[in-house]
Order: C-alpha cells, then sequence, then structure tokens
C-alpha cells in the first residue's frame, strides 16, 4: 500500500483547478485564453500523476491496490477506494482524454468559457471517483454526480437541439440509475455494508440476485446504452459540442460497462448467468440493428453515436461469457472504443469547426485539400470497423473467441456485425473523404493545424500499438479478470 | 413558579415581543426594532441551548432533545426570514415595524408546538401560530394577491382548526385524557372513536405541513404574501408541524400504528406524485416553490410512516437539509430584483448566467440539490428516507419516491434552463443583496460540501430522536 493518497489526488486536483478557476477573470479574449490554458496544466498535470500509477502498479498483484479507507458517513459506508487492473486502464483512458477535450474547444467554445472549464474539471473528478470508488454509495455519487456537468456542457455549448437532447439524456440517465438506489440501499441494508470488497464475497439468495440484478441492470442497461434504450445517445452526440461527444463516447459509457463487471457479474453471478442468454440477444440485436441504422445516417455524429452502441454491443456480448478471454476482450473494446470513438468525434469535430455542418452530403473529395486529415481519419475509421493490426480488432477477437465458445449462433450473428460495421465506415470514409471536390464552399478547407495534430498524435499512436502490441495492456488486465473469472466459478458451484 | 423556568426562552421571547410592540409606536426606526428582534431570537437559541430537559406543567409541556433540535432549527427559519425582511422592506411595501413582532409570535407559537405534550398545549400553540401566520400574509395591504392570500389562508385555516379541535374532542372523549403519554396508557386500540379523531386532527395537522389533498392553499398563499414572508412559510411552520405531528403520533398513537400509518403512507404518496406533476406547469418561481415544498414534506412523511427509529432519522436529516435548501432559495428569489421591482416568473431568469455567473451557478446547484441529485446534500436527504422506507419493507413507497423524484427533477431542470439555455434579458441589482449574502453564500455553500463531513448533520439527528422513541 503506498503512503501517498494518490488516488485522492487524481479525484481533487481537477477540484482544487476549480477554485483556480473561480479566482481569475474572464471578461476578454485574452483572459479566456489565459483560463483555457490554466485548465490545460491542471488536467495534464492530473495526466501525469495518473501515468506514476502505471509504473508503481504491481502486475502480479489481482486485488485492490493504492487502497484508501476513511470513516464517511457512517459504519458500512466509508470513503473506500482503490483499483485494480479493471479500472487503472479507464483511469488513465480519463486523465489522457480530459486535456484533449479541453484543447479540442480552444477554438470552438466561444462563449462562458469559465464555466465550460469549470464543467470539464467537475466532470473530471466525477469520472475518476467512478473507476476508483470501492464503495457502492460512493460510487453511485460520483456516477450521478457527473450528469450535472454534463447536462450543461450539452445544453449551453450544444447546438439546435440542444434542449431537447440534454433533457432527455439526464433523465434518461436518472430514471435508469435510482433504481440501482434503491438496490444499494437494500444492500446496505441487508448486509450491513455498501463495501465492494466486502460484497464480492458475499452471497446473497438468489431471488435476491435476480431483483437487485435487474435494478442495476437498468441503470447500466440505460448509460452503456443498450438496444433498446439507446436512443438518448444519438440526439445527446449530435447535440453535444465536440468535446462533450468525445467525453461522451470515451469515458461516459464505460462506467456502465465497467458496473458490469465490477457489479453485476462480481455481486449477482447467478442472476448474471440466468439472464445471460437476455444480455446476448439483446446485444447481438444492437450490434446488427444499430448497424443496419448507422448505414442509412446523413448526419455524420449520429453514424459514430450508432456505431457506439453496436461497439458497447460486443462489449456487453464479451463480458456475460464469463471467461476470462470475454471479460479481457470487453475491457480491450472498451479502451480502444474510448480512443477511437473519441477521435472519430474529434476528426467530425475539425471538419464541423471549419464549414459548420456535420451534413455528409456536404463533404466530398477533402483528400485533395486536406491529407493529413485523411489519414489520421482513415486510421480511426479502420480501426473502428476492427481491422488487424489496430486496436479494434484485439477486443472485437477476443469476444467473438469467447462467445463462439458458448454459442455459436450468438457468434454468427455478432460477426455479421462486425462486417456491417466495415460497410457503414468505410461509406462515411469515401463519401467524406473520396471523390472529386466540386462543392465550392470546401474550396477554403485547410488542413490540420498544429494543436490539431497535438490532438490527434498519441491517438494515432496508441491504436496502432494496442493493436500490433497488445501484450502489455492484457498484462495488467490480466491477473484481475481472472481473480474475477474465478470468483464467479467459486460461488457458482 | 418552578414550571416558568422550563417555558424560560418562550417567555423571554413573549417579553421582548411586548416590549418591542410598545416602542414600536414611538421609535420609527424599522430596522432597529428588526435588529433587536434577531439579537432577542439569538439570545433565545443560547436559553434553549442551556435549558435543562424536564416537563413542565403536569406533563403536558416537554422540553427534551427533540423540542431542542426543532426549536433551533425554527429559530433559525425566523432569522433568515427577518434579514430577508431587512433587505427588502422599502421595495416591497411592507415597511412596518410588526413584521418581526408577528414574526416572534408566531415563533413563540411554533416552540409551544414542538414541546407540547398535551392536546391543549398543541392547540394553543397551533392557534397562537396561525394566527400571526393569517396577519403576516396580507401584510401588504395594497396588493390584491397579498389580501387575497391572507383571506385564503385565514378561512381555509380556520376550517382546519375546526377540523383539529373536533378531532380533538373525540380523542378527549374516547381516551378521557388530553396529556399525550396517559392517551397512551388507557389506548383503548378496538375503540372507533379514536381512530375518528386521529383521522380528524391529522387532517388539521396535514393541512397545517400542506400535504396533499390539503395543500389547496399553499401556491396561492405563496404566490399572494410578500416574499419574506413565503419564506417564513415555507421555513419554519412546516417544521413545527412535523414535530408535533410527530410527537401526537409516537407518543400517543405509538400502539395503534397500523391505523394511522395508512393514512401517513397515503398523504405520501399523493404529495409526491401531485407536487411533481403540477409543477411542470407553474410559470411562477413563488407557486414552484409552493409545489416543490408539498413534494418535499411528501418525502419527509415517508420517514413518518416508517415507525421506527431510523425513519425520524431520517425525517430530521431531511427537515435540516430542506431548511437549508429553502433559506438559499428564498433568498436568491429576493435577490431577483431590477430598479426596485421584483421579478417573480420563471422567464425573467432568462439567460442570467452571462450577467450573473456565480450567482447562477449557485443556484444551478441548489436547484440540483432540490431534485436530490449527488453528490448535493439534497441527494442525502432522499437517501436517508428511502434507507428508512426499505428498512421497514416499504418497497411501494420507496419506488414511488424515486419515479416522483425523477419527474420533479424535470420541472428544476427547467429553471436550469431557462438561467443557462436561453438568450439573457436585463441584468438584476447587485446593490441591494448585501444582506442576503449572509443568507446566500453559507446555505449553498453548505449544500454544496456537505457531502465531504455529513456526519454533524446525522449525530444531531441521532441526538434528537433519543427523547422520542
Amino acid at each position: 500500500m503506498s503512503e501517498i493518497p494518490i488516488l485522492s489526488i487524481l479525484i481533487f486536483i481537477p477540484v482544487v483547478g476549480i477554485f483556480f478557476m473561480l479566482l481569475i477573470r474572464n471578461n476578454d479574449d485574452q483572459s479566456s485564453q489565459n483560463l483555457k490554458h490554466t485548465a490545460l496544466w491542471i488536467t495534464f498535470l492530473n495526466f501525469i500523476i495518473s501515468l506514476s500509477l502505471l509504473f508503481s502498479f504491481d502486475l502480479n498483484n489481482p486485488d485492490f491496490q493504492f487502497v484508501e479507507k476513511y470513516a464517511w458517513i457512517e459504519s458500512g459506508i466509508s470513503y473506500h477506494l482503490g483499483i485494480d487492473g479493471v479500472s487503472i486502464l479507464f483511469v488513465i483512458l480519463t486523465t489522457m482524454l480530459v486535456p484533449i477535450c479541453i484543447l479540442a474547444s480552444y477554438e470552438s467554445i466561444k462563449f462562458s468559457v469559465k464555466e465550460y472549464l469549470i464543467s470539464f474539471l467537475a466532470l473530471e473528478t466525477f469520472m475518476i471517483g467512478v473507476f476508483c470508488s470501492l464503495d457502492l454509495v460512493l460510487f453511485y455519487l460520483f456516477f450521478e454526480g457527473g450528469l450535472i456537468p454534463m447536462f450543461l456542457i450539452i445544453g449551453i455549448w450544444g447546438g439546435e437541439r440542444r434542449v431537447y437532447s440534454t433533457f432527455k439524456f439526464f433523465l434518461y440517465t436518472l430514471a435508469g440509475s435510482v433504481f440501482m438506489l434503491l438496490a444499494i440501499i437494500y444492500i446496505f441494508i441487508s448486509t450491513g455494508t455498501t463495501d465492494v470488497e466486502t460484497l464480492l464475497v458475499y452471497n446473497f439468495t438468489t431471488n435476491e440476485q435476480l431483483i437487485l440484478w435487474t435494478a442495476f441492470f437498468t441503470s447500466f442497461m440505460v448509460k452503456i446504452p443498450m438496444w433498446p434504450f439507446h436512443t438518448w445517445l444519438p440526439d445527446a452526440h449530435v447535440e453535444a459540442p465536440t468535446a462533450g461527444s468525445v467525453i461522451l463516447a470515451g469515458v461516459l459509457l464505460k462506467m456502465a460497462g465497467y458496473g458490469f463487471i465490477r457489479f453485476s457479474i462480481g455481486f449477482f453471478p447467478d442472476a448474471s448467468e440466468f439472464f445471460a442468454p437476455f444480455i446476448f440477444s439483446l446485444s447481438v440485436i444492437a450490434i446488427i440493428v444499430t448497424s443496419l441504422i448507422a448505414l442509412v445516417q446523413e448526419d455524420m455524429k449520429k453514424l459514430i453515436a450508432y456505431s457506439s452502441v453496436a461497439h458497447m454491443g460486443f462489449v456487453t456480448l464479451g463480458i456475460f461469457t464469463f471467461t476470462v478471454q470475454g471479460i479481457e476482450g470487453g475491457i480491450i473494446q472498451m479502451i480502444s472504443h474510448g480512443i477511437v470513438s473519441a477521435a472519430l468525434f474529434l476528426c467530425v469535430g475539425v471538419v464541423y469547426d471549419r464549414l459548420h455542418t456535420r451534413e455528409i452530403a456536404r463533404y466530398g473529395g477533402l483528400v485533395s485539400k486536406m491529407p493529413f486529415y485523411s489519414f489520421s481519419f482513415m486510421i480511426f475509421i479502420l480501426a473502428s470497423l476492427g481491422l488487424p493490426g489496430t486496436s479494434g480488432f484485439v477486443g472485437e477477437f477476443l469476444v467473438l473467441l469467447s462467445i463462439f465458445s458458448i454459442n455459436t449462433y450468438f457468434a454468427i450473428f455478432a460477426t455479421t456485425g462486425v462486417v456491417l460495421a466495415a460497410t457503414y465506415s468505410l461509406w462515411l470514409y469515401r463519401r467524406i473523404i473520396f471523390g472529386a471536390l466540386i462543392k465550392d464552399d470546401l474550396s477554403e478547407m485547410f488542413d490540420l493545424t498544429r494543436r490539431e495534430i497535438i490532438i490527434f498524435l498519441p491517438l494515432i499512436i496508441l491504436t496502432i500499438f494496442i493493436g500490433l502490441y497488445p501484450k502489455p495492456i492484457i498484462n495488467i488486465i490480466e491477473p484481475s479478470t481472472e481473480k474475477i473469472v474465478n470468483q464467479i466459478k467459486m460461488k457458482l458451484d | 413558579m418552578q414550571s416558568l423556568v422550563y417555558i424560560l426562552p418562550e417567555l423571554f421571547l413573549f417579553i421582548v415581543a411586548t416590549v418591542l410592540l410598545v416602542t414600536g409606536l414611538f421609535l420609527k426606526n424599522i430596522k432597529l426594532i428588526n435588529l433587536l428582534a434577531i439579537f432577542s431570537l439569538l439570545v433565545t437559541v443560547i436559553l434553549i441551548l442551556n435549558q435543562p430537559f424536564q416537563s413542565a406543567f403536569l406533563n403536558s409541556f416537554v422540553v427534551d432533545e427533540f423540542s431542542l433540535v426543532l426549536k433551533i432549527m425554527i429559530l433559525i427559519g425566523s432569522i433568515a426570514s427577518l434579514i430577508m425582511f431587512v433587505s427588502s422592506k422599502d421595495d416591497l411595501n411592507i415597511n412596518i415595524y410588526e413584521f418581526p413582532i408577528l414574526i416572534i409570535f408566531s415563533t413563540i407559537g411554533m416552540m409551544v408546538m414542538v414541546s407540547a405534550n398535551d392536546l391543549l398545549a398543541m392547540f394553543i400553540g397551533l392557534e397562537l401560530q396561525s394566527l400571526s401566520l393569517y396577519v403576516l400574509a396580507s401584510l401588504n395591504r395594497n396588493s390584491l394577491l397579498s389580501s387575497e392570500a391572507g383571506i385564503k389562508y385565514f378561512i381555509l385555516g380556520a376550517l382546519s382548526s375546526g377540523l383539529l379541535l373536533f378531532g380533538i374532542s373525540y380523542i378527549y372523549g374516547f381516551s378521557g385524557n388530553t396529556n399525550f403519554n396517559l392517551i397512551a396508557v388507557n389506548i383503548n386500540p378496538e375503540s372507533l372513536g379514536l381512530i375518528i379523531g386521529i383521522v380528524f386532527v391529522l387532517a388539521g395537522l396535514a393541512f397545517k405541513v400542506s400535504a396533499v389533498p390539503f395543500h389547496m392553499w399553499t401556491p396561492d398563499v405563496y404566490q399572494g404574501a410578500p416574499t419574506p414572508i413565503t419564506g417564513f412559510f415555507a421555513l419554519a411552520p412546516k417544521i413545527a408541524a412535523m414535530g408535533l405531528l410527530v410527537r401526537f403520533l409516537f407518543n400517543s398513537f405509538g400502539e395503534i400504528y397500523i391505523d394511522w400509518q395508512q393514512i401517513i403512507f397515503f398523504i405520501s404518496i399523493a404529495s409526491m406524485i401531485l407536487a411533481a406533476f403540477a409543477a411542470i406547469a407553474q410559470t411562477n418561481l413563488k407557486r414552484l416553490m409552493a409545489y416543490s415544498s408539498i413534494g418535499h414534506i411528501g418525502y419527509a412523511l415517508i420517514g413518518v410512516a416508517c415507525f421506527t427509529d431510523e425513519g425520524l432519522r431520517s425525517l430530521l436529516i431531511y427537515l435540516m437539509i430542506y431548511l437549508i435548501m429553502n433559506i438559499a432559495v428564498f433568498a436568491f428569489l429576493l435577490s431577483l430584483k431590477r430598479n426596485d421591482g421584483y421579478f417573480e416568473n420563471i422567464s425573467d431568469l432568462s439567460g442570467m448566467h452571462k450577467n450573473h455567473p456565480l450567482r447562477s451557478m449557485l443556484i444551478a446547484l441548489i436547484m440540483f440539490s432540490l431534485a436530490g441529485i449527488p453528490p448535493l446534500a439534497g441527494f442525502f436527504a432522499k437517501f436517508y428516507i428511502f434507507v428508512a422506507a426499505i428498512e421497514s419493507e416499504m418497497f411501494f413507497l420507496a419506488i414511488i419516491g424515486v419515479v416522483a423524484s425523477v419527474i420533479s427533477a424535470f420541472y428544476y431542470l427547467r429553471i436550469v434552463k431557462i438561467m443557462y439555455f436561453d438568450e439573457p434579458k436585463e441584468e438584476f441589482d447587485g446593490s441591494s443583496i448585501k444582506s442576503l449574502n449572509l443568507l446566500y453564500y453559507p446555505s449553498s455553500i453548505l449544500i454544496i460540501i456537505f457531502f465531504i463531513y455529513p456526519s454533524p448533520v446525522i449525530n444531531i439527528s441521532e441526538y434528537a430522536i433519543q427523547s422520542i422513541i
């Protein structure tokens, strides 16, 4: 156990940052530039600190590390933090994406800069908190708290139908989550604690499991999102500012996937096993249906949003196979999707900043004007459709492998989704990048600026690195995943 | 004579009020009288803290941990509304020196209510409180709305007092006692008359806490009364009536809780659901807050319905957080001022975050807190209520509670939406709200940082309930 409360530091640096920001004036362009720089440095500092986690992380230890535990509300509900192989990558993904988001908003956010940056810093606190908390009440606090800044980010700096979208986002997720709250309270009363470590070895009766599982599932299903409760996601993505979409696709959706791994299958293995075919069916439907929907989209962001739902279908498929491969595949798929879809939304943001439209038909032939842009876009499109050698392949492959060992039919249907993904992704790329540059307003387009290259570079490197050499990632994930799978097997027997 | 010591705080306030009433005739300085009133309320807090726990007047007036905590909450509410009065008295046309004095009288009534352990003491406290409130509601004589509010409140209030008295007579008739403890000793669980009595008394009390179906007066009175008085309505009397309700039900009818539990169960559900839906259509902020308070009372009543330690504890936690949140909201309402005119419509808030970033940020957080979104204080209030409900296996109540809280999130969000997403209007004044900052900043900061260290509130409520169960 390390003596420095490094997780608390990670969580609260953005909060300290908020106080800094409140002290800085915001009345002219110069001061709003200063604000952006400050926020960028704070979040970058946080990223550096989070990298130190990687170095002091013990790869052979499947248990929680960097544990902090203090008395908080009352006996049984404590301030308990800790990460293991499952969560550490999500923490780093979060700390990496937030500075990128802030950098991406340098030009596009013109008004209320201070509030915008404060919202992002608050959001970072909540997101890191979700992945670090080892207490259900604390988890719920962070899980729901993130709604407030996200509501504001979509609502204030979003597009035309932002009010509708942000209300839909907020109320949908809130309605899903309150049942999880009731389930948490029930767990607290029947076991006397909400401590995750204790609960992971606690045995609930089968009836309790079925009800509690359903309550947790309602929350995560809406958040991840699964078909048929995914409709808030395209709306929220389309209307959110670029950075909002990035964080939504990159991190917020992963909270639910993480919740499935940590809580749903960890606490309620019997119920999970019972419901697994149900989850498989929903996932497969999601993969195929949303891919088909993605095919007909005319809005770039909407297309990528629907593809997110399909990708998350693979995640749930993998998790509920209860195999090491499946869960690992789910985690890698989430990490990869966190990088790739975030990058795709950034790609959309780049052209949106120039032309102020997301309509696919307005573009075409950009390759002759924007070669660097076309190159980066291609990498991410290929990663998104799961080309071998990119990060998207590793996760999907592991998931398909594991599901094939469980049920061939689901595997066959899921594989169709891979083909469909190739179709809509490549077609999107063709319509935007290739063809002749005949539209008049496109002649003004210019290639990536230095700032944009700095944004894309780490994402490209990561995408290819994970794709070619996933070993280090798997080394981090494997011990904890094995522990989870063994625990489930023990409980099931 | 010995007994007088036990009502020292009430006695002290009564003397102060009388003296102020006379001096006010000659002394034209309303600000000074108001300051003296605030000062004497603070002195009362100290007196209450140093009081021995004892019962007086043949056990019809008890001083215990429960009454101590509730009285201090009531006094905080009264002080807050006096501070609101200072900042707005000239503009609201309520520049009358009786205001602080009426508040003090009403406070005495409420202090008697939470200490009452006898049907008659209860009625005396209730009436002293109500009569002052009737006058306060119609204090702005030139305003049609204010007069209407006063009359409406008076007529309906008189009706509810009648019901209450009718119920008291039944209880006395069928149990032969007026003292809560003696009623509990001599209770006959089979007696239908007693049940009828409880129903009528509950109807009267439900009127005072504005629970559905006795809530009809609330929106009109909230809207019509001058804002500092609306603030007072929302803060103190609800807490006092809730304390009275608890003592009445728990001390005297604990044995037949099955019978009254269903009543509380029903009014709690009805309040939560009606408030959640009715508030959606409101355009006036004060009316919206009226429905919001009806909803909050619905949640608080879950704590009563549980009839457990946990329930009572959650009720007190809820009331404390409710008090803090409402102080913040009404201080905020009073700061919506431009060229001596006050704004009460939700649409007037349009885009105010452009001109008042800090104020809007805080009020947005308060709205999220009222909606019960973590990590703000309002979440913990609801959290404890649901813990109590699930512990008593009232799953239905808990589910209705969370569903209603999702629906009511909509109208709180609408305020945030109008403040942040819509086009800005003219700036509001910043100068006249200096004294309001006293209320505004501490309460909003408490709401925001509550989650870091929630134990004081929990400890206080645990301390308070030990004398009831």
